[in-house]
């Protein structure tokens, strides 16, 4: 790979190597913490945070770090940023924490988050690194956003929590749509989102596994 | 450089001052932070509370909250007998800190109750409850009693706030629940919640709940109306739930004991 500049490492994830759209990564927090704005939005800045200073210090001891242990040390940085989050949130944004539950501890898991650590971080220096932990986390934040807009408006009639289809329960006219609520809703806007982009970057379209022979047997009846 | 990393003296050495470094870490934020953790589980309970009872101002800060939760008096009451009780029987100097909830998975602290009783699907019941009371000039104004139960995917924490007469009632809120949002979750609706104010728990004989949670709602002439609220549209099972735990919950086997023996000035 040809030296990487900042502002590479900062931008590309966003759209052109998103780590959702693209590599498919961190999707099941995507699918359970979309359904409002505001939660969203604090669920994303803790994965921009924990990406940033995971690979912040994975860089930093990146020529320290013995071969055989190298993965079980990635975790255990980012099993203890998640921890810190976790207790931040708990003390300044108490009701976001709730509704986040265990979705905090679970970015432990998230695949972003150990992919960059392993796969940038312990091949490049402290400041670049954290770069692309945010640059990272920006694309995670930029599709999750794009999934909580719609579920939000869509599924509750309303953005960061301010009404603006008035719902039919509330004696308003709009009537929600219950399934943007439930959590497989986002794949399908997550697919839309994907189709979209590719469509927009047409190189980011895979070549297929296998193509399927031309039918030549002619069939009984 | 690269083969002296690689030895196992080394490898021993990175994983116990990462392990030693990452311990002190995490320690200090969960040590650092725990005081500002307490105080936001407390106001949380009462900022609950203060909701069910109908007396939580729009938008109101840490310290309104606090001040008006201090009309309450909390007490701890004897669920089989009816009675208050002191803090020391569960072991507790200040009845706040007294967690119900966590007692009841208890076996010393509380009773399993047998399946054909068990309505509420909560499986035990702690002996000790703790309970909100609020007088003035000596007159009890209302009761705010904590009640849970099972709905359809989750068991539903909330809680029921009475006045004074210990049969109407002046609120109904559920803090903690996961029930499909937009159908059961709808028990978090303010429309809905709001049918609840003004019903009557008990009929005449003031000892069996008799609420009723009415599939396609109540209509305008329905007989026992003050009993009957309406269901949640297309969440059976979380209405079915939610009438089975209040019923369950003011009976018997709950607060009824209670709530008579306070009726009559026994307690």
């Amino acid at each position: 790979m040809a030296e990487a500049t900042a502002k590479q490492v900062l931008f590309e994830p966003i759209f052109s190597n998103n780590p959702i759209g693209l590599q498919i990564l961190g999707i099941c927090s995507a699918l359970a913490v979309t359904t409002s704005m505001n939660v969203t939005i604090v669920m994303c800045l803790s994965v921009i945070a924990v990406t940033a200073f995971s690979n912040l210090a994975v860089s930093l001891v990146r020529t320290q770090i013995p071969g055989s242990i190298r993965i079980i040390v990635q975790m255990t940085i980012i099993a203890s940023l998640v921890i810190v989050v976790d207790q931040i949130l708990k003390a300044y944004a108490y009701e976001i924490s709730k509704q986040l539950s265990v979705f905090v501890g679970l970015i432990i898991t998230n695949c972003i988050v150990m992919g960059r650590a392993e796969g940038f971080a312990m091949k490049n220096g402290p400041w670049l690194s954290f770069l692309d932990g945010i640059g990272n986390g920006l694309g995670y934040s930029v599709m999750l956003l794009f999934v909580a807009f719609f579920r939000e408006l869509l599924g509750a009639g309303s953005l960061f929590g301010l009404t603006l289809l008035p719902p039919v329960n509330e004696g308003g006219w709009y009537i929600t749509n219950g399934l943007l609520l439930l959590p497989p809703s986002a794949f399908f806007i997550i697919g839309l989102a994907i189709w979209g982009l590719r469509t927009w970057m047409p190189e980011q379209v895979e070549e297929p596994d296998y193509k399927m022979s031309r039918h030549t047997h002619k069939e009984a009846f | 450089m690269a083969k002296a990393k690689e030895t196992v003296s080394r490898t021993l050495i990175v994983a116990l001052v990462l392990s030693i470094v990452f311990s002190v870490v995490v320690s200090t934020a969960a040590v650092t932070l725990r005081p500002a953790q307490i105080k936001n589980q407390n106001l949380d309970i009462k900022t609950n509370i203060l909701a069910a009872a109908g007396m939580l101002p729009d938008g109101a800060s840490a310290e309104e909250i606090e001040s008006i939760f201090a009309q309450f008096d909390v007490r701890l009451v004897d669920l089989e007998t009816g009675d208050f009780v002191e803090p020391s029987v569960v072991g507790v100097q200040d009845p706040m800190k007294y967690d119900m909830y966590k007692a009841a998975s208890d076996p010393k602290m509380s009773t399993k109750i047998p399946a054909s009783e068990d309505k509420a699907g909560i499986k035990r019941r702690p002996d000790i409850a703790k309970v909100y009371t609020l007088s003035e000039n000596g007159e009890l104004k209302r009761v705010v009693l904590p009640i849970h139960g099972y709905g359809l995917w989750s068991t539903l924490y909330g809680f029921m706030s009475l006045e004074g007469d210990l049969n109407t009632i002046e609120g109904l809120g559920f803090y903690a629940h996961a029930e499909t949002p937009g159908l059961g979750g709808e028990v978090d609706n303010p429309r809905w919640k709001s049918q609840w104010v003004g019903k009557e728990l008990y009929g005449e004989d003031k000892t069996e709940p008799q609420i009723r949670l009415m599939k396609g709602g109540v209509g305008a002439n329905a007989a026992d109306k003050e009993h009957k609220v309406d269901a949640l549209s297309g969440a059976t099972l979380t209405s079915r739930g939610v009438q089975h735990l209040v019923n369950y919950w003011m009976g018997d086997r709950g607060y009824a004991p209670f709530l008579k023996k306070l009726r009559e000035g026994e307690v």
